[in-house]
């Protein structure tokens, strides 16, 4: 096809010509450029016996982030990702089923009364993190949410005030030229979206059509793909695979935007890179970490490590660095790391059309209405949820129909058969904090000799009473758009935080709001696990804001000479 | 019912392979679409011959598919290249085996319920004494030795439909049959609006005789 026209680069005809799944692509000083077919870029590169100013365990919405911050002031970064070093022109099929290379497939074991699907929806292994695959709905939170305990009764505050909160929102929306309404109708005021909202798709028409039946307010979803062109990046060409990743780059990801700031910037990325321990020495502080690159284990000496795994291999990480001196594992003097993992409800409804849908085409959530997440009247439980509208693709259509509607053989062929018309609202909701539901270490190890994670999740029953409000009004809504045949998905989560909460006492807390262990003044977790609670919408753009502030907190505590030791008092620090 | 055909051509002459060779398909996606057109339907590395033939008829009645129906989709070879991978999902119930020691033993346990209520094996069965046992496996309802500790409706759930159900769904056969656009990349697409469609997506029969000719024409 001739008639394909692009300025540099054409990836109707290039196949990579490594594999970078299995070899290291970054290395030998350079870096892939993501954006170029075949391309490379500049890495400065440092030996594993110069300790570096920070480790980071992990590039994604947390790591990734922090990566480029701290590389811009000036510190010495080396960030590792345990996935492939992506250039997604190249790399990413059209294809759901080979994109599952994006996600973390290794085992973990999931038990409780609800155990989780892990892995697609929530579980990234690449460079860039989830956020490779993630849908990119890029919400604030509520700000009550930030002080749920002292304002709506329930959960746990958090140690950050919303209205710093909001600067760094504002930080990260415009890194992500994030595109979105021009105006809000919930909360505060913010700033206009930096780009303008896509055109909806027929999926989020139906949303619009029963919010406006119901009475409630929608707007176009705020989300991280772009509406215009920017660098070399192309506005979304609508073609529907956003969670199997983005193949053009329209997808404003960790990968293609904060990484590329913090190779710029000097930080090294070691792709292909297993974090097994963080290493402390006998004063008990952390040395470096332990790795497995290249088929062998490293040690790379650092000044600070920060775990940002995610809500999962975070706490396995710390859990696996037990040592004498640390024999309940690392920055565990509170018994919390692992305890409190909250995932969101995702419920949903579907139903057919007698229009074609097509709901393959666009980002899945292209509308939204938060009215749950802002309205507190005309609830039996607590917390906050909102609902989008949905595009699965035919696997993940397949796979929703078989479990959650109980279809196979030839009634589920028939059923397929309506996927062009098949339509439906899946909600975002916040789950109660338990402490019984976390991630503690298996018998079974990995690939790597590691003890694998194992998940424990239970719904209480305000997590019940929601879930049952959240299905009964979806529902009417997709009634009111004319929707037929209706039924009840019960059976999805999705989104994993806690794990390593946040808080201003050391015996609640895992770290403290600079996401600072209590315990290792040179240790820090930086991502979804430092949640104290979740609030009702995708949580990508509070981890990256939280990783924002992070930076900006380290680069004013080196500047007062407080990173070598904690300068005051965990009472003094709280009344700051 | 079994014996009637599911299927009702409601996307005329639609074929997604034919756009190939279009903007539609970057040379990754054809890469990986071509290595799934050319699996060996008779390939099994990981079962024996019994657990295959168990598996073969297993996944005939989770996804019933005409015996000489042109692009027939492989799944149980589809089955046995994921259990031999020793790539899982990335997670796994307490209560089930590892993914290849979980098929094993619920194609052992299968074979074994079909000889205990039938006195042949689950290959022999009629297409509807094969129902009955699958959807008795899907409510948990079997309970032979063979399956241990492991819960049939757990087996089904988080192997059956991630392994069966969603490589059909996964095969260019499948996605023609249900009106898929398919692979969009770098071409997506421009008309996002109900009942529109770009001129390279499957046109749904409405009995006018439009849609043949439309979908036949999609990558020519």
């Amino acid at each position: 096809m001739s008639r394909v026209r692009r300025h540099a680069d054409n990836p109707a005809h290039a196949l990579p010509g490594d594999d970078p799944e299995h070899e290291p692509r970054a290395r030998h000083g350079r870096a892939p450029d993501v954006m170029r077919l075949g391309g490379w870029t500049p890495m400065r590169e440092h030996g594993e016996d110069e300790p570096v100013d920070f480790v980071i365990v992990g590039t994604g919405a947390g790591g990734g982030t922090l990566a480029a911050k701290l590389a811009e002031y000036g510190f010495s970064v080396v960030a590792m990702d345990a996935g492939p070093y992506w250039r997604p022109l190249e790399d990413f099929a059209s294809d759901e089923m080979h994109q599952s290379k994006l996600y973390w497939t290794d085992d973990r074991i999931v038990d409780g009364e609800n155990p989780l699907q892990l892995g697609a929806n929530n579980s990234g292994k690449s460079v860039g993190g989830s956020t490779v695959h993630f849908a990119m709905v890029s919400l604030r939170f509520r700000p009550e949410w930030f002080k749920s305990r002292t304002l709506l009764g329930y959960g746990t505050d958090w140690p950050v005030d919303w209205r710093e909160m909001w600067r760094y929102y504002d930080e990260v929306e415009r890194v992500l030229a994030i595109s979105g309404p021009l105006t809000y109708p919930w909360g505060p005021k913010r700033p206009r979206y930096p780009y303008r909202a896509h055109e909806l798709n027929a999926a989020a028409r139906v949303l619009a059509r029963g919010a406006e039946a119901m009475g409630i307010a929608w707007t176009e979803s705020p989300i991280a793909t772009l509406s215009a062109p920017r660098g070399l990046a192309p506005p979304c060409v609508y073609r529907g695979f956003c969670t199997s990743g983005c193949s053009t780059n329209a997808k404003q990801s960790v990968l293609n935007t904060w990484l590329v700031r913090a190779l710029a910037a000097g930080a090294e990325i070691r792709d292909l890179a297993m974090v097994g321990q963080v290493e402390t020495g006998a004063d008990g502080r952390a040395t470096g970490v332990r790795y497995h690159r290249e088929g062998r284990w490293r040690f790379q000496r650092a000044r600070n490590v920060v775990v940002a795994g995610y809500a999962i291999e975070t706490p396995r990480l710390l859990l696996n660095s037990a040592s004498a001196r640390h024999p309940d594992g690392l920055a565990n003097s509170s018994g919390l790391v692992g305890r409190y993992l909250t995932v969101q409800a995702n419920q949903a409804v579907w139903g057919t059309s007698a229009e074609e849908i097509r709901s393959y085409k666009a980002p899945p959530s292209l509308a939204i209405s938060e009215h749950w997440n802002y309205e507190d009247h005309g609830k039996d439980y607590h917390g906050g949820w909102c609902y989008m509208a949905q595009g699965p693709l035919p696997t993940l259509w397949s796979s929703t129909l078989a479990t959650g509607h109980d279809l196979w053989g030839d009634a589920l062929v028939a059923e397929m058969q309506n996927y062009n018309h098949s339509v439906g609202l899946k909600n975002v909701g916040e789950y109660m904090p338990q402490a019984r539901n976390g991630v503690t270490l298996a018998d079974e190890t990995d690939q790597y000799g590691l003890p694998i994670a194992r998940v424990t999740y239970s719904w209480c029953d305000n997590d019940r009473a929601q879930n049952a409000h959240a299905r009964a009004f979806m529902g009417e809504a997709l009634a009111a758009a004319d929707v037929r045949d209706i039924w009840e998905q019960t059976n999805d989560t999705c989104h994993l935080n806690g794990t390593c909460r946040m808080g201003d006492d050391p015996c609640t807390s895992v770290v403290d709001a600079d996401c600072r262990s209590w315990d290792v003044d040179n240790l820090w977790v930086c991502d979804g696990s430092v949640f104290p609670t979740v609030g009702g919408v995708n949580p990508s753009l509070t981890i990256q804001a939280i990783a924002c502030r992070t930076a900006d907190r380290i680069r004013d505590m080196a500047a007062r000479g407080e990173l070598d030791r904690r300068a005051r008092p965990p009472a003094r620090e709280r009344a700051r | 019912m079994p014996g009637t055909d599911p299927r009702r051509d409601r996307f005329p002459g639609y074929d997604v392979t034919a756009k190939r060779d279009t903007p539609s398909w970057n040379a990754k996606t054809r890469a990986v679409v071509d290595e799934r057109l050319a699996i060996d339907p008779e390939a099994h590395r990981f079962f024996d011959t019994t657990e295959w033939r168990t598996l073969r008829a297993l996944c005939d009645r989770i996804v019933p598919q005409p015996a000489d129906r042109p692009g027939r989709v492989s799944l149980a070879a589809m089955v046995d290249a994921k259990a031999g991978s020793g790539k899982g999902d990335g997670y796994r119930n307490v209560k089930l085996p590892p993914l290849g020691a979980a098929w094993r033993r619920a194609l052992a346990a299968l074979e074994a319920e079909a000889n205990a209520r039938h006195g042949h094996p689950f290959s022999a069965l009629p297409a509807t004494a094969q129902d009955e046992l699958i959807e008795a496996m899907r409510r948990g309802d079997l309970h032979d030795l063979a399956w241990g500790d492991m819960p049939p409706d757990l087996f089904f759930q988080d192997r059956v439909v991630p392994d069966v159900v969603k490589s059909y769904y996964a095969h260019p056969t499948a996605w023609s049959e249900i009106g898929f656009g398919g692979p969009a990349s770098p071409r997506g697409y421009v008309r996002l609006g109900p009942d529109r469609q770009d001129p390279w997506e499957a046109h749904e029969d409405h009995g006018d005789g439009h849609a043949r000719p439309a979908n036949e024409r999609i990558g020519r």
